[in-house]
């Protein structure tokens, strides 16, 4: 479906089944050079199973119009609107490497409005090597190829999205260049990067989370290692762990273990 | 530890999709003979039919050892997935049918297997679905031949048996104007010599009977996306790919660009294609060619070494008129060659005896380690009549454009020892000769 946010046209995917706005609303926020489809196996479990799913394509990214987030306050401030879009008063969020730094800080401005966090291979801080960060605005091509090697653990996963016979090196490389196309104005890459690597408020939003939070991590995460979300995890009021066999594009890689996690935390 | 970083070729030809059984501890790739697979609970099956988890159910449809097969090619290709149907053509006929219905359009080069020909020359026409053939080299043909109904750009990397070498780059630029994608049959190349993708190319397939296999003893295809080609944009720009943009009846209103912003083809040709045609690839056959796949670097280095030096002494030959190689500075391609195809342009080509057609014969049957019989891509060097054989279907003016005579002999080399393919190749030379006088 479209939504209207701050003015433009927001691409969100429902999970294959109708917005109701009787039901339960979980959002998706995706990471850095995603969009909404690396959610696809987990997000149409629940919509199909009790939940309202918005998944967007941040502003600026794929199908959605507007100007890419520059911060991850400013990304903060777009989720919000998206929900005041949506009509939806209180949503769990679920949000991947930037996108989990992006719902943290909404949990973290407007606890009343969060039911529940969900903090997928997350970091704090989310510093990114100089070189990666050089690359992403000179030579995407050379960091796409690096954050593909950062991003997977095996040669060999379990059938993962989208299936049997997927190759997962070949989908996020794929995907992150058609994400870069899709804004000629903006490269989106760097921007996103750059509001990771300057992001300084995770440490005060995470002791201001009322919501229940789950943080989900990759065993074999190099891009965003478990260790490097402990100081998050020991200030959350409400945090708990669940520790999956993956590399950071998890819910790629692992979706049965990430979406088993999440069914068990998601409770309408 | 995590895992390995950027792997090479041969690293992957060995390891993309595959890892120990983790029940067994089997270090080769099962064989899973088994139509079905148990679900875990009711829950779980309802899942995995409505695509909200992934594995599988009926190995019409997915199969965990064909599985390891898409997932290899894709890796050799840079693909984002592949799937694994029963023989080339099957795989051929799933995109097309994947792409389009009838009142649809393809423009194709000329110089094409005789059995992709006789696909789209008769019949796909029968399904409503018209093809205009242009040369490979034609570039302006390709343009021209565009309609408002074209759905797909068609041809192969080096074209059988001609060896015209398509101008990927070229040819897929004029195809993405129009707002369609670039088909490549990759057959004769295999990812060793050129990846299609990596030039333009939106979607490759292959005939696993031949070189990724090997050793001619299975028929399979495959077909790689290379998650390039935007179909929801080309959709909402020239509303051509309904079939994958809007809502499908046939999967609960699915619209698959909006389930994958990159496979949204893969989805619809399994979920669909596979489904409801059915051309499956047996996983007794996956499983031989990726045994072909582990040696593949090694026996295409093999293979191009031997052509080398078969196309040496066929161009020096008094009794031999064309030479059909790129490696040859008279080939039409041999410019575009030495720059897609620096390995090599493959060890299927033809040449021209300077004789009759009855001197034609007399050279096929003198051959002994030439094998005489309709295949190309096995580990044995293997030779054929087209005219006679494979594009016995093609009329006169066809087999014109494709670049084929009455008297042309096809070769495919093998990985025997070159001096003795070149003694046998001398001696049914001298039998031509005489069988003339």
């Amino acid at each position: 479906m479209e939504l209207n946010v701050h003015g433009s046209k927001t691409f969100c995917y429902t999970g294959g089944k109708p917005f109701d706005p009787a039901k339960p609303t979980a959002i998706f926020i995706h990471g850095v050079l995603n969009d909404h489809s690396v959610w696809i196996l987990q997000t149409r479990s629940l919509a199909h199973h009790g939940w309202n799913v918005l998944a967007p394509d941040l502003p600026g990214h794929g199908r959605s119009a507007g100007d890419p987030p520059t911060s991850v306050e400013a990304a903060s401030a777009f989720v919000l609107a998206l929900m005041d879009a949506a009509g939806v008063d209180k949503a769990a969020l679920v949000g991947h490497s930037f996108g989990a730094l992006i719902a943290l800080e909404t949990a973290g401005q407007a606890a009343q409005r969060v039911s529940q966090l969900v903090l997928v291979g997350v970091a704090f801080p989310m510093k990114v090597s100089p070189i990666l960060l050089e690359a992403s605005q000179n030579d995407p091509e050379k960091a796409i190829a690096m954050v593909n090697t950062f991003s997977h653990s095996t040669l060999a996963p379990p059938p993962s999205a989208l299936g049997p016979g997927t190759w997962l090196y070949g989908g996020t490389r794929a995907l992150m260049r058609r994400v870069l196309a899709s804004n000629p104005r903006v490269n989106v890459f760097y921007t996103g990067f750059k509001a990771c690597d300057s992001y300084a408020g995770g440490a005060a939003a995470m002791p201001k989370v009322t919501a229940p939070t789950l943080f989900i991590l990759g065993l074999q995460d190099q891009m965003t290692p478990p260790r490097a979300a402990q100081s998050l995890v020991k200030a959350a009021q409400r945090g708990t762990v669940a520790m999956v066999p993956g590399g950071h594009q998890m819910m790629l890689e692992a979706p049965d273990a990430v979406l088993a996690a999440l069914r068990g935390f998601l409770q309408p | 530890m995590p895992g390995y970083s950027d792997p090479g070729f041969d690293t992957l030809a060995l390891h993309a999709g595959a890892a120990p059984d983790p029940t067994t501890g089997a270090r080769a790739v099962p064989i899973h003979l088994s139509t079905s697979f148990v679900f875990e609970s009711s829950e779980h099956a309802a899942a995995l039919f409505n695509l909200e988890r992934a594995g599988h159910v009926y190995s019409r449809i997915s199969n965990p050892t064909n599985a390891v097969l898409e997932q290899r090619v894709s890796a050799l290709e840079g693909g984002i997935g592949a799937i694994s149907t029963a023989s080339g053509q099957a795989a051929l006929h799933l995109t097309i049918a994947t792409l389009m219905g009838a009142g649809s359009h393809i423009v194709a080069s000329t110089a094409l297997y005789g059995g992709s020909q006789n696909l789209l020359h008769y019949t796909m026409r029968r399904f409503g679905i018209d093809t205009t053939f242009v040369r490979p080299g034609d570039i302006d043909g390709w343009r021209d031949a565009v309609r408002s109904n074209t759905k797909l750009f068609f041809g192969e990397t080096v074209g059988n048996p001609g060896l015209d070498v398509l101008d990927i780059a070229t040819v897929s630029d004029i195809a993405h104007e129009a707002g369609v994608p670039l088909l490549v049959d990759s057959t004769l190349t295999t990812p060793w010599l050129l990846k299609p993708l990596e030039h333009g190319a939106d979607l490759v397939y292959h005939s696993a009977t031949k070189f990724l296999s090997g050793h001619g003893t299975v028929i399979a295809g495959i077909v790689v996306d290379g998650g390039s080609f935007d179909w929801a944009a080309s959709n909402a720009r020239t509303g051509k790919f309904g079939e994958l943009a809007e809502p499908y009846e046939g999967f609960h209103n699915m619209v698959f660009t909006d389930e994958s912003t990159i496979g949204a083809f893969l989805l619809r040709a399994r979920r669909e294609g596979l489904r409801d045609f059915g051309a499956c690839l047996s996983p007794h056959s996956a499983w031989l060619v990726l045994q072909g796949i582990e040696t593949l670097s090694l026996r295409m280095a093999r293979h191009m070494d031997n052509t080398a030096k078969v196309v040496e002494f066929l161009a020096g030959h008094s009794f031999v008129g064309r030479v059909g190689h790129p490696l040859l500075e008279s080939h039409p391609s041999h410019a575009l060659a030495q720059k897609l195809l620096p390995r090599g342009a493959g060890s299927v080509f033809s040449f021209d005896l300077l004789g009759s057609r009855e001197q034609g014969k007399a050279f096929v049957d003198a051959l002994q380690v030439f094998s005489h019989l309709a295949n190309v891509g096995d580990c044995r060097s293997l030779v054929i009549h087209p005219a006679s054989t494979t594009h016995f279907r093609m009329s006169d003016e066809a087999l014109a454009a494709g670049g084929i005579s009455q008297g042309t002999i096809r070769l495919s080399i093998g990985l025997e020892d070159p001096a003795d393919l070149l003694e046998d190749l001398k001696r049914a030379l001298r039998a031509a000769e005489k069988a003339g006088a």
